[in-house]
């Protein structure tokens, strides 16, 4: 079974949330990845498991490849002229590289946040109400119903519910990157994809954010990039350790954080590089 | 040790002094230029309408006799005495020093009786200067002014009025003739346009009858029939609406006034053909800016009289107006999908390149060239073709096969696209890549990215390209004078007769309205006060026009101000 438009079961609009299919062990499973920039190979075949409603978190010096990784799933390379991958890549069984793909629907199956946080400069409900309305009509309760929600799980609506009809644009960084958030929630995807979130923030924010990622663990699957160690040991379950393109180790967080098997990752986690 | 030595001229090179003085020059030199231009325009235009005084001038002929000038002093020159003396033939001894004359130009008004109505006097030769009370100007319908005093006030030829009832006894007359004189332009504009539309649109149905065969005997008879009724019926409708006219026009002339010029000479003018009378001479500031209301009112509001050089302006207010917001709603369309295409769904390469290389280059082009294109292709190609498609009833006269308002927007339209194109390409790749990504993460297609987030985003891009458009636009006339401008339009493009906007319909237009008057006119000193008013009001509007996108841009920009960091 292929993710088709037409596919009732794909389509997000459905009212059955994410959380409530039935579980499946893994969420994402990668099989030979290996993607080129033209001629410069930057993923070399990577495999790897993404457990579902686990927090995985993706480490690495820059330019190892772990944000092209990421970008995979929801296959927003395919935006960039000239990549060429090659390899499998299943969302919950499902190949999303297959041709017969609706990429649109694949993008509101996995939801993306990303580094700088990118509000539309629309009001904050129209923000979260956007990709609703990208969906189609919904009732107006109905949306304000799924506004409200998405707001409270990425903690926010306390702050701006008096001023949901204000611009986005007003709002602080870390407000921002809580609305992105949010505005990903609304369309209730399976798998949340975060890049880098909270390296534009503040350290309070950034608490606020990985509080939030704790607490959306429990309907999400998360693969999380960063480069902050501490952030990865204290947020993520798994943890994988991309090199210049390979995925190197991956495993549970502690385990990799303790006693690496790498030695390379154990320089790395230890600061000897990157 | 460490003091800045001022006094080497090296230091004060590399200090970069310099160019802050090079800079503020040009920026001066660029402020005098564009407010000497515009308080020259100003001056000169708004002055036309001031209600000068009216000097009674004695002075002396080359000849040596006396003689007598009544009119304003519009303004005075100073003359070398070589070019006097050549202009003049004068070859009397002037005191030891003096090298220049001065002399006045002098509105004498009075055309057709005491010609000319403009006339230069030098001011060695003037003997006096007064400003009597009683004399007037007298605005007329034709010839200009006439300055004179009031004598007498007549009806049907008999004296009713004399000595000192005369004034008041004009004014209640004038208003009369007034109110007969918009009665009667309600009925040539209203009733007589509208029975002379729809008889047309009756002749019109008969020839397309005539023309198409499928149409039966029997309802085609009785079609014709119909038809005639109709027209008997506003036959009916149109000798009514003549006779009244015919009686207001006859009431219209039953007064008149006889004046007495400076000559001695009466002149008798009939109220119909007197527009307002006034007495310079003993009104005081605020009456005088009274007046120039109302005059800068009739400038505005009024046809022009004349061959142009009277009366108002206001069909090219209004055409200019209506052809530069028809552009802009040709223009923003057509430029905003180009670039879309051009920035969004192209593929990126030399090929592209090339386009947008020549689409810049496009503004280059010479407006004229424009106007022949659009006379060529839009005018004889287009038009002609719709003609033979839709109107065929009214051939051989052309309907849209012929210069109009529809084919000149269409042509600035086209000579404004590259303009909208660059400025709105220019605005989508300052979009950040994040927020497009932002949109599409969010399973938005590319389609739906683009109208829901792109385009508002661009949209202040979009509206500088269309306030440059309209700059450009409102200010062309060359190619206006192939597509649809012309010197005297009868009827506006847009009237109560359906479907009330006649895009086929020529147009005047103010651009060409200051050419017409400046060059092709007969009379220039006459012409030249309403060159100067015309094209203050045009720049005027330009302004108008432009702040008003400017205003719409500031507000979208502060929506989404901070989206471009």
């Amino acid at each position: 079974m292929v993710l088709k438009a037409s596919d009732p079961l794909n389509n997000s609009t459905n009212a059955t949330p994410a959380h409530a299919q039935p579980a499946l062990e893994r969420s994402l499973l990668v099989e030979d990845l290996s993607l080129y920039y033209g001629d410069q190979q930057a993923l070399i075949d990577v495999n790897l498991d993404i457990p579902q409603k686990q927090v995985t978190a993706f480490i690495g010096p820059s330019g190892c490849g772990k944000s092209t990784l990421l970008r995979c799933f929801n296959r927003m390379n395919d935006l960039i002229d000239g990549v060429r991958t090659t390899g499998r890549i299943l969302l919950e069984g499902h190949e999303i590289f297959a041709p017969e793909v609706d990429v649109a629907q694949l993008r509101r199956r996995v939801g993306m946040v990303f580094q700088r946080p990118n509000p539309f400069p629309k009001s904050i409900y129209e923000n979260v109400a956007y990709g609703l309305r990208i969906q189609g009509t919904h009732p107006k309760t109905e949306t304000d119903e799924i506004v409200e929600w998405a707001l409270r799980s990425a903690a926010l609506w306390d702050e701006v519910k008096d001023r949901l009809k204000e611009s986005a644009l007003g709002l602080s960084g870390g407000q921002q990157q809580r609305l992105v958030i949010a505005r990903a929630v609304a369309v209730k995807p399976s798998v949340l994809l975060l890049d880098e979130p909270a390296s534009a923030l503040d350290p309070i924010s950034t608490l606020k954010i990985e509080e939030l990622i704790h607490q959306l663990k429990s309907d999400y699957t998360i693969v999380i990039v960063t480069h902050n160690m501490q952030q990865a040991a204290r947020v993520s379950d798994n943890t994988a350790f991309l090199y210049l393109g390979e995925l190197i180790e991956v495993g549970k967080t502690q385990d990799v954080f303790t006693n690496p098997s790498q030695s390379r990752t154990e320089d790395y986690i230890t600061g000897r590089y990157g | 040790m460490l003091q800045a030595d001022k006094t080497t001229y090296q230091s004060w090179i590399s200090s970069g002094e310099i160019w802050i003085w090079m800079n503020a020059a040009a920026v001066g030199i660029s402020i005098a230029a564009v407010g000497g231009l515009l308080g020259l325009i100003a001056a000169r235009g708004l002055a036309h309408f001031w209600p000068a005084d009216i000097a009674a001038i004695t002075y002396t002929r080359e000849s040596g006799t006396e003689a007598f000038a009544l009119g304003e002093m519009i303004e005075s020159e100073r003359l070398a005495l070589i070019q006097y003396r050549d202009a003049t033939g004068d070859t009397t001894e002037f005191p030891e020093g003096i090298e220049e004359v001065d002399r006045w130009l002098i509105k004498t008004g009075n055309r057709r009786v005491d010609p000319p109505d403009f006339q230069w006097i030098y001011n060695h030769r003037i003997s006096s200067i007064s400003y009597p009370e009683a004399v007037a100007v007298f605005e007329r319908m034709e010839w200009g002014n006439a300055y004179g005093e009031l004598h007498s006030v007549l009806e049907n030829t008999e004296v009713v009025a004399s000595g000192s009832e005369v004034w008041p006894e004009l004014e209640s007359r004038l208003e009369r003739v007034e109110a007969i004189r918009d009665e009667i332009g309600d009925i040539e504009q209203g009733e007589f346009n509208a029975i002379n539309y729809d008889l047309e649109q009756i002749r019109l149905e008969r020839r397309k009858l005539e023309l198409d065969d499928a149409v039966a005997a029997a309802p085609r008879s009785e079609r014709e029939a119909d038809l005639t009724a109709e027209e008997v019926l506003l036959n009916r409708r149109y000798h009514t609406a003549e006779s009244t006219l015919r009686t207001l026009i006859e009431q219209r002339s039953r007064d008149a006034i006889e004046i007495e010029l400076s000559t001695g000479q009466i002149l008798n003018i009939n109220l119909a053909q007197l527009v307002r009378a006034w007495r310079p001479n003993q009104m005081s500031v605020v009456d005088k800016l009274v007046l120039y209301g109302s005059s800068v009112w009739l400038f505005l509001s009024e046809d022009p009289r004349e061959a142009n050089t009277e009366g108002g302006i206001f069909p090219a207010i209004f055409g200019t107006v209506m052809m530069v917001l028809l552009m802009s709603l040709l223009v923003t369309p057509l430029g905003v999908i180009a670039a879309v295409y051009l920035r969004e769904y192209a593929k990126q390469g030399p090929f592209v390149q090339l386009i947008r290389i020549a689409v810049n280059n496009l503004a280059g082009v010479p407006s004229i060239v424009y106007g022949v294109f659009g006379l060529g292709f839009f005018v004889y190609f287009v038009g002609g073709n719709l003609d033979q498609l839709f109107f065929q009833a009214s051939l051989p006269a052309p309907t849209f096969g012929t210069p109009g308002l529809l084919w000149a927007s269409l042509t600035l339209a086209l000579l404004t696209v590259p303009v909208v194109v660059v400025s709105t390409e220019e605005g989508l790749t300052r979009i950040p890549r994040a927020i497009r990504e932002g949109s599409l993460a969010l399973g938005a297609t590319k389609a739906e990215t683009l109208f829901k987030v792109v385009l508002p985003i661009a949209s202040p891009s979009i509206l500088t390209g269309v306030i440059l458009a309209v700059a450009r636009a409102a200010g062309e006339v060359a190619p206006l004078m192939l597509v649809g401008v012309v010197k005297l339009a009868p009827t506006l493009p847009m009237d109560g007769n359906f479907p009330y906007m006649h895009l086929e319909r020529k147009f005047m237009h103010l651009g060409f309205h200051i050419f017409d008057v400046g060059f092709q006119s007969p009379n220039v000193e006459a012409a030249r006060p309403i060159v100067y008013a015309t094209a203050l009001l045009l720049v005027l509007i330009i302004i108008a026009l432009n702040l008003s996108a400017i205003l719409l841009r500031t507000r979208l920009e502060n929506r989404y101000r901070g989206v471009e960091s």
